[in-house]
C-alpha cells in the first residue's frame, strides 16, 4: 500500500517521482539504514534496496563493485531483511527489494515472502525472473501483500509489455535502453516511443531506469513517466565518499537536485546533450 | 527446500523441473527469435545441407571411432573405443555447435557474434567459424584461463577475433559468461550470443545438444558396424556437458547402455576445491538446484544462494553449474555422474599418451580417469565408447609443469 499511496500522491501533484537504488550492505550493513533515511528525507519517493549477488549479469561495473563490497562486508538476504526491519522503526518510505532470483529461491519463496512482509518491505523485483517463470512466485508474494514489480525492455513487444504489466503491481519498471545498469550522459531517442507503448497497455505507474543520473534526464521524463530510477549515480557517491556520513550527505544532495528538477523542470537548454 | 513448483516435463525448454528461461527481460524477445530461427533451420533443407557440408569439409567429420587396443590390453578390463573428436578442426567437439550457431547467426542477419570460453576450445571454434563465414567475433575469457590456455588466445587473435580478458570474480568461465551476457544485453539487436555448452536459457540447452548429437549418431553406427552390438558403457567428461550429451543423446532409448559423466573433483571435496555438481554421493559438497545464468539446474553455492568458487586443473570443467538435461538424467538415474581429482586426470593423460600415442585435452583426460577408477566394476565382455572430446596441445604447459621438473 505504501507504494500505491506514494504514486497516487505524485499523480495528484503532477510531479515526477524519484526512485533511489542503493546496494544493501555497501559498504556495511550499518551504513544502509543511514543512507535510506537520508535519501527519504531528501525526497526520494521509493527506495530500492539491492540484494548483492555473486554474479550480477545485468549490472554494469558500478553496481558490480557495490555487490562485491556488500558481499565482502557479510551481507546476506536475511541480513538485508534485518536492515528493512531497522529502517521501518523510523521511516515509512516505500521499500522495494531488488534481487537476482537465486538468493530468493534458496531462502524459499514462502519463507522469503513471509520474512520480507513482516520486516516491512513493500515490493520485490527479481532481475532475472520473467512472467513466464514466475507463477508460484507471484502467487506467494501476493499472499503476503508484497507488490511484484517486473521489468519491461525496449525489446519487449506490445504483447509482452501487456503481459509484464499484467504480472506487475505497484509500478512497472521500464528499462530505458538495451544495456546493463550504469550512468549515461543522454537518454535514448526512442524512449518516448517506448513509454507511449507501455502507457497504451497499462494504467500502472511507470518508473524508468538504467542510465539516469542527471537533473536534465529527470526533467525530460516529467510528463512522460511517473518516476525516474536513479541507481549507479547514487552508488558512485557511496564509492567516492570518505566516510559513511559523507556518503549520506552526498546521496541527499544528489536526490535534492533530482527532486528539484522533478518539481520545477529545467529549460531545454539545461538538458544534458 | 524451495523448488520450481509449476514446472512440468512437457514445457518447452524444461527437462523435468530443470531448464527454463531466467534472464533479464531485454533478452526474452531475442531468445524467442532465436528459438523460432532454430526451429525453422531444423526443417530447412538448405540450412541442413550447408551445416553438413561444413561439418564434413571444414571441420572434418565424420570422426573415427578407434579401437584402443593397447589401452584395452593394458587396463585388462572392457574393450575400449575412442570417439576421436580431438581430430576435428580446431581440436575439439566445440566446432560442431559453433558451425551450427554461426550459420544460424548469418541466417538471422546478425553480423556480430560473441562467445565465452574457458579452455579456449569454444572460443577458437567460434573464432574460426566467424572468420569462415565473414562475421565479426568477440570472445570473453577469464584472465586466469587466458594464462593457462595461452595457445588458444593466440589462435583466436590469429583469425581476427578480439579476445577480451575478464577480471571479475574468479576470472574463469563463469565470469566470462556474465560478461558475454552483459555484451549481449547491450548489443542484442546486432549480435548473436554463440553459447558454447548446453547451458543458459532455452533454447540453448536443446539447440546445442542437437548440434552436438552428431557425435552419438556417428558413434552408434560405427560401433554397430565394428562390433555388431551396442556398447555397454559410454564415458565422457562433463563441464557444462555438451560433449557428453552429444554422445549420450542417441543412446537414451537403449536401456542397456550405461552412461557415465565424469566431473572435475579438483583438489578435494570441500566447497571451493572442486567443480563436481552431481557427485554428492562421493562427498563433494555444495550443489543444490538453483538459478544461474539463465537456467535452473544443480549449482555449487553457499547457503545464501551465492555462487561458489570452483577449482579444476582443467579450465573447461571449472564451472559451478551443469547443463539442465544432465540434472534431469541424474535425478532419473538414467545417467551416472562421478568426479575424479586433478591428479587422476593428469595421470590418465599420461596413460593415454603412452598407450595410444594420443595426447588428450585435460578435460577428456577426466573421462579416461573415470574409466580407470571404475575398472573393478567391469565385466570382461563390457564394451566402452569414450568420447575423446579434445586434444591436449593447449595443455602442454600444464603437462610439462607436472612431469618435466
Amino acid at each position: 500500500m505504501r507504494i500505491r499511496s506514494a504514486f497516487e500522491a505524485l499523480r495528484s501533484s503532477g510531479e515526477l517521482g524519484i526512485v533511489a537504488y542503493i546496494t544493501a550492505g555497501d559498504p556495511s550493513l550499518d551504513a544502509t539504514p543511514k543512507f535510506v533515511l537520508a535519501l527519504a528525507e531528501a525526497g526520494a519517493d521509493v527506495i530500492e534496496l539491492g540484494v548483492p549477488f555473486s554474479d550480477p549479469l545485468a549490472d554494469g561495473p558500478t553496481i558490480q563493485r557495490a555487490s562485491e563490497r556488500a558481499l565482502k562486508s557479510g551481507t546476506t538476504l536475511a541480513g538485508v531483511l534485518e536492515i528493512v526491519r531497522r529502517i521501518r522503526k523510523s521511516s515509512q518510505v516505500p521499500l522495494v527489494l531488488f534481487s537476482y532470483y537465486n538468493p530468493i529461491l534458496q531462502m524459499g519463496l514462502e519463507k522469503f515472502a513471509s520474512a520480507a512482509a513482516s520486516a516491512g518491505a513493500d515490493g520485490v523485483l527479481a532481475t532475472d525472473l520473467t512472467p513466464e517463470e514466475s507463477e508460484d512466485y507471484r502467487r506467494i508474494m501476493r499472499l503476503h501483500s508484497l507488490d511484484t514489480i517486473f521489468l519491461g525492455a525496449p525489446t519487449s513487444t506490445d504483447e509482452r509489455l501487456a503481459k509484464i504489466a499484467g504480472c506487475s503491481s505497484g509500478f512497472l519498471y521500464l528499462i530505458s535502453r538495451t544495456d546493463v545498469t550504469g550512468a549515461k550522459d543522454s537518454l535514448p531517442d526512442d524512449l518516448p516511443a517506448l513509454l507511449r507503448r507501455a502507457r497504451s497497455v497499462t494504467v500502472l505507474p511507470i518508473a524508468v531506469g538504467f542510465g539516469i543520473s542527471l537533473p536534465g534526464h529527470v526533467s525530460v521524463l516529467g510528463g512522460l513517466a511517473d518516476a525516474a530510477v536513479v541507481g549507479s549515480a547514487l552508488v558512485s557517491e557511496i564509492e567516492k565518499a570518505k566516510s559513511v556520513d559523507g556518503a549520506a550527505n552526498a546521496l541527499a544532495e544528489r536526490v535534492r537536485s533530482l527532486k528539484e528538477a522533478a518539481r520545477h523542470g529545467l529549460s531545454r537548454r539545461e538538458v544534458a546533450p | 527446500m524451495s523448488s520450481i513448483l509449476q514446472s512440468s516435463a512437457t514445457a518447452p525448454g524444461r527437462f523435468g523441473p530443470y531448464g527454463g528461461r531466467y534472464v533479464p527481460e531485454t533478452l526474452m524477445v531475442p531468445l524467442f527469435e532465436l528459438e523460432r530461427a532454430y526451429e525453422a533451420a531444423k526443417a530447412d533443407p538448405s540450412f541442413q545441407s550447408r551445416f553438413h557440408d561444413l561439418l564434413k569439409n571444414f571441420a572434418g567429420r565424420p570422426t573415427p571411432l578407434q579401437f584402443a587396443s593397447r589401452l584395452t590390453e593394458k587396463l585388462g578390463g572392457p574393450r575400449i573405443y575412442l570417439k576421436r573428436e580431438d581430430l576435428l578442426h580446431t581440436g575439439a567437439h566445440k566446432i560442431n555447435n559453433a558451425i551450427g550457431q554461426g550459420l544460424l547467426a548469418a541466417k538471422m542477419g546478425k553480423p556480430r557474434i560473441i562467445a565465452e570460453t574457458g579452455a579456449g576450445q569454444h572460443g577458437v571454434a567460434s573464432a574460426t567459424v566467424a572468420a569462415h563465414l565473414g562475421l565479426e567475433c568477440v570472445v570473453y575469457m577469464g584472465t586466469e584461463d587466458m594464462e593457462r590456455q595461452a595457445l588458444n588466445v593466440a589462435r583466436m587473435r590469429m583469425v581476427g577475433t578480439q579476445v577480451i580478458g575478464v577480471e571479475s570474480g574468479s576470472r574463469t568461465l563463469k565470469d566470462a559468461i556474465n560478461e558475454a551476457m552483459r555484451d549481449w544485453v547491450t548489443n542484442v539487436r546486432s549480435t548473436h550470443y554463440l553459447l558454447g555448452s548446453v547451458l543458459g536459457a532455452h533454447p540453448y540447452p536443446t539447440m546445442v545438444r542437437d548440434f552436438q548429437a552428431v557425435i552419438g549418431r556417428e558413434a552408434r553406427e560405427q560401433i554397430l558396424a565394428a562390433e555388431k552390438r551396442l556398447p555397454t558403457h559410454l564415458f565422457a567428461c562433463v563441464g557444462g556437458g555438451s560433449n557428453s550429451i552429444g554422445l549420450f543423446h542417441q543412446f537414451l532409448g537403449d536401456a542397456s547402455v550405461k552412461m557415465i559423466g565424469i566431473e572435475a573433483g579438483g583438489r578435494g571435496a570441500a566447497l571451493g576445491e572442486h567443480a563436481a555438481r552431481l557427485a554428492a554421493h562421493q562427498g563433494f559438497s555444495g550443489a543444490r538446484p538453483g538459478v544461474l545464468q539463465g537456467t535452473y539446474t544443480y549449482v555449487l553455492q553457499n547457503e545464501d544462494g551465492q555462487i561458489a568458487a570452483t577449482h579444476s586443473i582443467s579450465a573447461g570443467l571449472d564451472y559451478p553449474a551443469i547443463g539442465p538435461e544432465h540434472s534431469w538424467l541424474a535425478d532419473q538415474r538414467r545417467a551416472e555422474y562421478s568426479a575424479v581429482s586433478d591428479q587422476a586426470a593428469l595421470d590418465a593423460a599420461r596413460l593415454l599418451s603412452r598407450a595410444e600415442g594420443i595426447i588428450p585435452a585435460l578435460e577428456s583426460a577426466h573421462a579416461i580417469a573415470g574409466l580407470v577408477e571404475r575398472l573393478p566394476q567391469f565385466k570382461k565382455d563390457d564394451l566402452v565408447i569414450l568420447n575423446l572430446s579434445g586434444r591436449g596441445d593447449k595443455d602442454m604447459d600444464t603437462y610439462q609443469k607436472h612431469w618435466v621438473q
